[in-house]
């Protein structure tokens, strides 16, 4: 399985950076609370596959899979509370738009 | 073309989908480049993070999306004007084709150096229970967090709905 993926890391890593670089897109491009949210999570998945494709190619599949999983414990965390906020934003402004964010005076 | 990389094709296919498609089908298309992480977890000899990946990022937070998205409503036709405005004012499809390209370019130089492990590598649950105990603190004390600030903000809001 090592020699495998050392072999085929090429492919992977720029699957991983090309994953990365549609979640930035996402991110920096949407106005939309919640389409900014899938960008991170694309974000998310890029390095949560390098974390894998790390332990598959060195062979410490266990310690990659322990980080992964803290990884996806975070993330999920973070979702739940980014989704709180965007509804919260919802109720208070009646819009998941970015714009009533860009006018706040804070 | 081997399972992995067709997966891997996949994957980039399915991620362009995503951030094209309206907001109902990004969520569900998130769902299914969970669900291609975990297929290559499971590729990758990483059983135990891909069921994870597969019942909490595919399942849950698809759960969560879709709900978010339901509870609202979607951009109005001037907002989503002002958004595609935006979009041709600060970029332009070539822009992300520049960034692909660049994120080709970054990785076609890139020389990992990446040894494989001297030492056996143990199971999972040992490596997380013995060697990462602390991590499994910090994840109580993220949920508790997360757990917190979710009650907090339902409060706040039941609050506000109280007053006349």
């Amino acid at each position: 399985m090592t020699a495998f993926w050392l072999g085929h890391l090429r492919p992977a890593l720029t699957a991983a950076a090309l994953l990365f670089a549609i979640g930035l897109y996402c991110l920096s491009l949407s106005r939309n609370l919640i389409r900014a949210l899938i960008g991170i999570e694309l974000l998310t998945k890029s390095a949560t596959l390098l974390l894998v494709l790390a332990g598959a190619a060195t062979g410490r599949t266990a310690a990659a899979q322990a980080m992964a999983i803290t990884f996806i414990v975070v993330e999920v965390v973070a979702v739940v509370v980014a989704s709180g906020l965007v509804l919260g934003n919802y109720r208070h402004h009646g819009t998941v738009g970015t714009a009533p964010l860009d006018d706040e005076e804070v | 073309m081997n399972a992995a990389t067709f997966l891997l094709a996949a994957l980039i296919v399915v991620a362009l989908w995503t951030v094209q498609a309206s907001l109902m089908r990004a969520a569900l298309g998130l769902g299914v480049v969970s669900a291609l992480v975990t297929a290559l977890m499971f590729e990758m000899d990483a059983p135990l993070a891909g069921v994870f990946e597969l019942s909490v990022c595919a399942g849950l937070i698809t759960v969560i999306l879709v709900s978010t998205v339901s509870l609202t409503r979607p951009l109005g036709q001037k907002e989503q004007e002002l958004q595609r405005t935006a979009r041709q004012r600060r970029f332009h499809p070539a822009i992300l084709i520049a960034i692909l390209v660049a994120a080709v370019v970054s990785v076609g130089s890139y020389q990992p150096d990446l040894a494989p492990a001297a030492a056996a590598d143990g199971d999972v649950r040992e490596v997380l229970w013995g060697e990462r105990r602390f991590e499994l603190i910090g994840q109580m004390i993220v949920l508790f967090a997360g757990a917190f600030a979710v009650v907090v903000l339902l409060r706040e809001r039941k609050k506000k709905e109280a007053r006349p």
